[in-house]
């Protein structure tokens, strides 16, 4: 008992001793409290003013894109912004007012700028107007005392030298989008941010974009920097080198001038686009700097739908210009020979139903030659009618229609090769009627103008097919996946002869279809086939008191005119679809484009070779703008 | 020896015992604990997601837990001292073992509906077993060097295993912790001296067994300012926050370094920071004066106490939870290296927050059961 209540003494001795050790202790950290927030607060005050060490992001450079031949297509401007920094404005409308004051501001800007602003931390910036003059930026800094949390930012925008002339290959930047912000890099949250939105700026952006640096800077209360305390530069991202030749380009969009069509060239060996326009185009600089609703609404409530890039997203009944599927396919099956010949009475009658030549009159008997060279389509009714609707889907799909060909463009269709089973699981039975009209191009069968150039390249070079691409460098390519390049057509040369030698009838014969059109230099010679492709209806009756001329029915009743072709003759090396949406007769308004296109491309081949050959430099740009 | 004595080890009825269950002690916690929940809001920027509504949550269970323990049976926590601590020090094996790297140190184990930290688990524990073997032994015993090794293996064995994970501040809390209940044992003096001076020798070896991370901030501990962006940034930013705070603070929501993130783990380590800039000097005081109360609150009911196992039970608590107190604050403050230690009762944490209340909550068991006396040769096992 005494033994513990010492050892209860002893306890109480010593716990009192540690509890005087702790207390203190702890009074302790009260008087170093009292230090750091009484006797030092001013001090830390300051320090926690100046105490903004911030990370900033750099924006890299976006690479540039050129053409073939190294002409800049899409390039970066620099340009200064107007920045304002919601925590350190204190009344943002205030502020605003005095900027007013200073320099034009829209109500749309200001707009913007609010909108922003809620968004957002109120420690992030956000961009009031871009794209100032000198006199602005000078004006701004000289009142900066008067604007708190308005700074002027350097930046870049991007530039489109051709416009809309480029407009559906290059696409166009825009802000990023909420969906997009998704993504993990850094960059995207940055305001004022731009990334592909459409074209190859879209398809390419990754390697365009290129990789953010970071700034560690120091700044002080009022948002001031007062030094960079360590920098990791941004890394510009790659320039992209298009296939395409920017001459050439220039002569298809001037060729089809203000009609709404498109027009895609080819290099037959390799499949680059040399030369891809769609008409009406846009202004991209409008897309970057953001569109009104009054813009918007113009843009997409025309009829010649100006956003629409119709060389890959714009579907037409190939017509007449679908004749060598159903010749090679009705070849191939055996159900017809070269020397096969069928009679053109100008009707081809199956049943109760009549279908007719566009020759009211008739071609009379004629072979497979004559009968591409003068686009009889009593010839091609009976020869689909002999092979058969799914024989000639096999053979345009072989030939590029009817599948997605993976050009490195967003948004490319597949068209459409329709089959009995493609009927039939839409619940109907597939009619001879319906094999007949495929013949000529009509009725469901639908192409893009670049898969009709594909399918001329692929008949111009029989042996294997290109896949169709943009960009230049092969490496390039295959970071986007384009799809392999497919074996061998396995048509017979033979058969593949003499489709090339009806569709060189069609534009040097005595009575081609587009003679008018044909190429008069020697060893430049073009072969074609035109195309007419009806989009309503012609009732028996407008039949009987004739068939209404083109140029007396509105525009978007009228026939849309078709040309595919490829030259030179001899050793075709370019290919070239061409399609004027309700432009009338493929031969008159089509073949045309299509000429100037494929002359223009071996007359620009044959002035670099001479260039090269004389003066043993790289080849220079043959024209600026 | 003091078997058939006036002292009554009978258990109190349940309802004397929550009359002397001492509830302004409890007070005084969830005090503690509502500071703690309102600085989480404030961390999350104004938002009881993620980390106010989930503490409020541990708070209630914690609190229902304390409240369990204060009633029990003081001898049941003599029985269970050993078995306890077994577990804990199985747990820091495993943690060793399976658990998963969190804050660049293995210091969890995933438990499915919790993640557990057994290294705050021993923080009890240890106690435990320590105030159960100093209290079988007399006064002669704690004479004789040879009584006192199976204790400090006790308490060797954890720190070794919390060293490794690697976990400096717990390290140090349970070595100064064991040492105080040594002390408070009635350890004699010289022999204090000799392990101090044997310690001192070891020092470059311990050294030498330091990551270098803690290396590196035992260094920058000493001249922070040399390294402002480096590993001297967090006390640094934590010393401006502090001080900008002022008399009065920033107020509630209002603290700019706090919230601009110059301030690391500030729903952990660095809520004081937090506390201090948004509330001044006069609420880091109030925070202070609350754990001053628990503190005292502790010490008198261990001196209170009639049975040497329920004295040091009381103490070891007390003082366990004031090196938490300490070394977090001195942390912040910039007195002592940045280690990771919470602030009990307001930082954010599970395990740190049910284990604090499980220890307050024998405290008040010892306080309920200050008259019983437990036979020194006692196992806990007998009526």
């Amino acid at each position: 008992m005494a033994r513990d209540l010492d050892r209860q003494r002893q306890f109480t001795r010593r716990a009192l001793l540690i509890g005087g050790g702790q207390a203190a202790l702890l009074t302790a950290l009260a008087g170093r409290l009292y230090y750091l927030q009484v006797i030092e607060s001013e001090r830390y005050l300051t320090l926690a003013d100046d105490n903004r060490i911030n990370l900033r992001l750099i924006a890299p450079a976006r690479g540039r894109i050129l053409d073939r031949h190294g002409c800049p297509l899409a390039i970066n401007r620099q340009e200064f912004r107007v920045i304002l920094t919601a925590e350190q404005a204190g009344d943002i409308d205030a502020t605003l007012d005095a900027l007013a004051a200073l320099i034009p501001l829209s109500e749309a800007d200001r707009r913007r700028a609010l909108r922003d602003i809620a968004r957002q931390r109120r420690f992030l910036p956000v961009t009031v107007r871009d794209d100032l003059g000198w006199d602005d930026v000078a004006r701004i800094e000289v009142n900066a005392l008067d604007l708190p949390g308005i700074a002027v930012e350097e930046g870049q925008s991007r530039e489109y030298p051709y416009g809309e002339r480029l407009s559906h290959v290059l696409g166009y930047v825009g802000p990023v989008s909420e969906a997009e912000a998704g993504e993990s890099d850094p960059l995207l949250q940055l305001p004022g941010f731009r990334i592909g939105k459409s074209g190859v700026e879209k398809t390419y952006e990754a390697s365009l974009r290129g990789i953010g640096g970071t700034s560690q800077v120091e700044v002080n209360a009022v948002g001031r920097p007062i030094r960079e305390l360590d920098r990791n530069d941004a890394q510009s991202g790659a320039d992209l080198t298009l296939a395409l030749d920017l001459d050439l380009q220039e002569v298809a969009v001037k060729s089809l001038g203000d009609e709404s069509g498109a027009a895609v060239a080819l290099d037959i060996a390799t499949g680059e686009v040399l030369a891809m326009a769609s008409t009406p185009g846009y202004d991209p600089a409008a897309f970057n700097r953001g569109l009104t609703a009054e813009e918007w609404k113009a843009l997409t409530s025309d009829p010649k739908a100006p956003l629409a890039n119709k060389a890959i997203a714009g579907l037409y009944a190939p017509g007449s210009t679908f004749k060598p599927v159903v010749a090679l396919a009705a070849l191939e099956r055996g159900v017809i020979t070269p020397a096969t010949r069928v009679f053109c009475p100008g009707d081809f009658r199956l049943g109760n139903a009549v279908f007719h030549c566009w020759r009211r009159r008739g071609h009379g008997s004629l072979a497979l030659h004559d009968a591409l060279a003068q686009s009889c389509d009593c010839y091609f009714y009976e020869a689909a009618r002999r092979v058969g609707v799914d024989r000639i889907a096999a053979m345009g799909e072989r030939l590029g229609l009817g599948v997605k060909l993976g050009i490195d463009l967003p948004h490319e269709r597949r068209g459409l090769l329709p089959t009995q089973q493609w009927k039939a699981a839409r619940g109907q039975a597939w009619t001879t009627g319906e094999t007949v009209i495929t013949g000529i191009g009509q009725g469901y069968v639908l192409a893009t103008p670049l898969q009709l150039a594909m399918m001329a390249a692929r008949i111009a070079n029989g042996r294997a097919a290109p896949v169709p691409r943009l960009v230049h460098d092969a490496t390039l390519a295959e970071h986007v996946g384009l799809r392999e390049e497919a074996a061998d057509l396995g048509l017979d040369p033979a058969h593949l002869k003499v489709i090339r030698d009806g569709m060189n009838a069609v534009v040097n014969g005595a009575n081609g279809t587009a003679r008018g059109a044909a190429i008069r230099v020697p060893g430049m010679e073009m072969a074609g086939k035109t195309g007419t492709s009806q989009v309503r209806r012609i009732t028996s009756s407008e039949r009987k008191s004739g068939v209404i001329k083109n140029e007396h029915l509105p525009w978007e009743r009228r026939d849309h005119a078709l040309f595919i072709g490829f030259a030179p003759v001899a050793n075709p090396r370019y290919a070239a679809a061409v399609v004027v949406e309700h432009g009338g007769a493929g031969s008159k308004v089509a073949a045309p484009v299509g000429r100037d296109i494929l002359l223009k491309a071996q007359q620009l081949e044959a002035l670099r070779v001479a260039g090269t050959d004389a003066a043993g430099s790289p080849p220079r740009r043959l024209s600026q703008g | 020896m003091i078997y058939g004595q006036t002292l009554d080890h009978r258990q109190p009825k349940l309802t004397d015992k929550l009359r002397r269950v001492p509830w302004l002690f409890i007070l005084a916690l969830c005090a503690c604990s509502g500071v703690g929940i309102a600085m989480l809001y404030s961390a999350a920027g104004g938002s009881m997601e993620p980390w106010a509504v989930r503490q409020l949550v541990r708070f209630a269970a914690a609190l229902t837990i304390l409240l369990a323990v204060a009633v029990s049976d003081i001898r049941l926590w003599l029985r269970l001292a050993y078995p306890l601590y077994g577990a804990a020090l199985i747990l820091l094996v495993v943690v060793d073992v399976a658990g998963f790297i969190g804050m660049g140190a293995q210091r969890w184990i995933d438990l499915g509906i919790i993640n557990l930290q057994p290294s705050e688990v021993m923080k009890i524990a240890l106690v435990l077993a320590l105030a159960r073997y100093f209290h079988r032994l007399g006064s002669e015993d704690l004479a004789r060097p040879w009584r006192l090794i199976l204790p400090a293996l006790m308490i060797i064995a954890p720190v070794a295993l919390v060293m490794k994970q690697p976990d400096l501040g717990t390290a140090m809390m349970l070595l100064a912790g064991g040492a105080a209940l040594f002390f408070a044992a009635g350890v004699r003096l010289w022999m204090f001296a000799a392990v101090g001076a044997t310690g001192l020798a070891a020092l470059p070896v311990a050294w030498q067994l330091l990551h270098d991370y803690q290396r590196q901030r035992v260094l920058t501990f000493l001249d922070p300012e040399s390294d402002p962006l480096g590993s001297g940034y967090h006390i640094l930013q934590s010393k401006i926050a502090l001080g900008s705070g002022g008399l009065f603070g920033k107020g509630y929501l209002q603290g700019t370094q706090s919230h601009l993130n110059f301030l690391p783990e500030k729903q952990t380590d660095f809520i004081f920071t937090m506390l201090a800039e948004e509330f001044g000097l006069l609420g880091s005081m109030v925070v202070l004066g609350l754990y001053a109360i628990i503190l005292a609150y502790c010490l008198a009911i261990a001196i209170s106490a009639r049975s040497q196992f329920s004295r040091l039970l009381a103490f070891g608590i007390a003082v366990t939870f004031f090196l938490y107190v300490f070394i977090n604050m001195a942390m912040v403050m910039g007195l002592i290296p940045v280690v990771g230690i919470p602030l009990p009762l307001i930082s954010y944490g599970g395990t740190a927050t049910v284990s604090l209340m499980l220890g307050f909550g024998l405290v008040m068991c010892v306080c309920v059961h200050r008259d019983v006396a437990i036979p020194r040769h006692s196992t806990g096992d007998e009526p």
